[in-house]
């Protein structure tokens, strides 16, 4: 059971803290020889699988090294073009690694954004007056619970789908926030959290969420 | 002033003299650094200010209470729950307008002036206290009502009891931005 990251968004929109607690790594780094049986395509700033999924190469997943070289977008660490340099029956064989591309702090900034239009617009959406607003998004993969202070801070918590207490650990960053990061005077309000304790205590309610599992206390 | 961190269950408290004294200490440090006491005043309001905007989150993490939906209802939950977790008083509230939007908070014990007798005759309008109605505007303001706060009587100033005024400036909108 595994909660994954935790954002916090200030009431413009701001991501004002973010935290990777647990990324599932699923790199995989394979030998190759002409001709590649995956089907590479461009994507954004990057080269990504269209087809050809196997041996835990997924598709959507982004090349991030060739031959032991972290790739630098499109582009080989030598500057070459990467597609390009798989096309070549010369550089083979190669050793690819493929993974989950991580996002960038810029990407993350812009996704806290967009959900706090959307949470804006869900609680516009709804039928009855005094909406709470989105509590929770739902995938097959996580959960996303959200908590919308009074004061407007939102906090976010993406978890796995079967972690429990999710509710009652978003009342303890809730709390966690308010010590460490509105009583330190050196704090001002609605930028980014840079304080250390509330760091660590922020990742010690995470860990103590998780041990309690999926038959946790609270809902 | 107690908090629960964690998971072992320790009460820090800290001396209520240690409390008063700062307090006490910081009114007259800004006796001798303004002349003039709507100065002191001022800026005893503008640190309260800055403490009830933080405070205000700490408040709601802690006492869990739920978004107030009318004056009376917020003006309640500042006497019986706020003053309460704060300050250890539970000041009586009265309304004192028809149109339902002026708030008296009439407090007859207040830790602050423990140890105060009466003004000195030089600062005879300082509001010794105005630090509370700092922290109450701001607190009101982070939840998106705003309010002018001021006191009415002060017991220091020869009055019978001490009493602190809100008023809730703007309209109450169907929004789901209401205190609590």
């Amino acid at each position: 059971m595994a909660i994954f990251s935790v954002y916090v968004v200030n009431k413009a929109g701001g991501l004002i803290y973010q935290l990777d607690h647990y990324t599932p790594r699923s790199d995989t780094e394979k030998t190759f020889s002409f001709p590649l049986d995956l089907v590479l395509r461009p994507h954004d700033e990057r080269v990504v699988v269209a087809f050809g999924q196997r041996d835990g190469i997924r598709v959507g997943h982004a090349v991030l090294a060739i031959n032991g070289a972290e790739v630098n977008g499109r582009f080989t660490a030598d500057g070459k073009d990467v597609l390009e340099f798989l096309g070549n029956p010369a550089n083979y064989p190669v050793s690819i690694r493929f993974g989950r591309h991580r996002l960038s702090s810029n990407e993350k900034l812009m996704l806290a954004s967009m959900f706090h239009s959307l949470f804006a617009i869900g609680s516009q959406l709804s039928p009855e007056v005094g909406s709470s607003g989105i509590e929770m998004l739902e995938t097959d993969t996580f959960k996303l619970h959200c908590f919308q202070t009074l004061t407007g801070i939102k906090f976010m918590v993406l978890a796995d789908p079967r972690q429990t207490g999710i509710d009652a650990l978003l009342r303890k960053i809730y709390e966690i926030y308010s010590d460490f990061a509105l009583k330190n005077p050196f704090y001002s309000l609605e930028m980014p959290i840079r304080c250390e304790l509330f760091d660590q205590n922020l990742k010690l309610a995470l860990e103590v969420a998780e041990k309690a599992g999926p038959f946790g206390p609270g809902s | 002033m107690s908090r629960s961190p964690g998971r072992k269950q320790e009460n820090h408290k800290i001396s209520r003299e240690l409390f008063v004294l700062t307090y006490g200490a910081l009114v007259a440090q800004l006796c001798k650094d303004y002349e003039k006491d709507e100065d002191v005043n001022a800026c005893l309001d503008r640190m309260g200010y800055s403490i009830g905007i933080r405070l205000v989150d700490d408040f709601l993490a802690r006492s869990a209470v739920r978004k107030c939906r009318s004056y009376s209802e917020t003006a309640e939950v500042i006497a019986q729950v706020a003053f309460k977790m704060y300050l250890g008083v539970t000041p009586s509230v009265s309304c004192s307008s028809a149109t339902g939007n002026e708030f008296s908070l009439i407090l007859d014990k207040n830790p602050l002036v423990d140890f105060v007798e009466e003004l000195p005759a030089e600062r005879a309008s300082l509001c010794y206290c105005n630090l509370l109605c700092g922290v109450i505007r701001g607190a009101l303001e982070m939840v998106h009502l705003a309010a002018e706060v001021s006191f009415l009587q002060d017991r220091l100033k020869g009055d019978a009891v001490t009493e602190i005024g809100i008023t809730f400036l703007r309209k109450p909108e169907d929004r789901k931005h209401r205190k609590n």
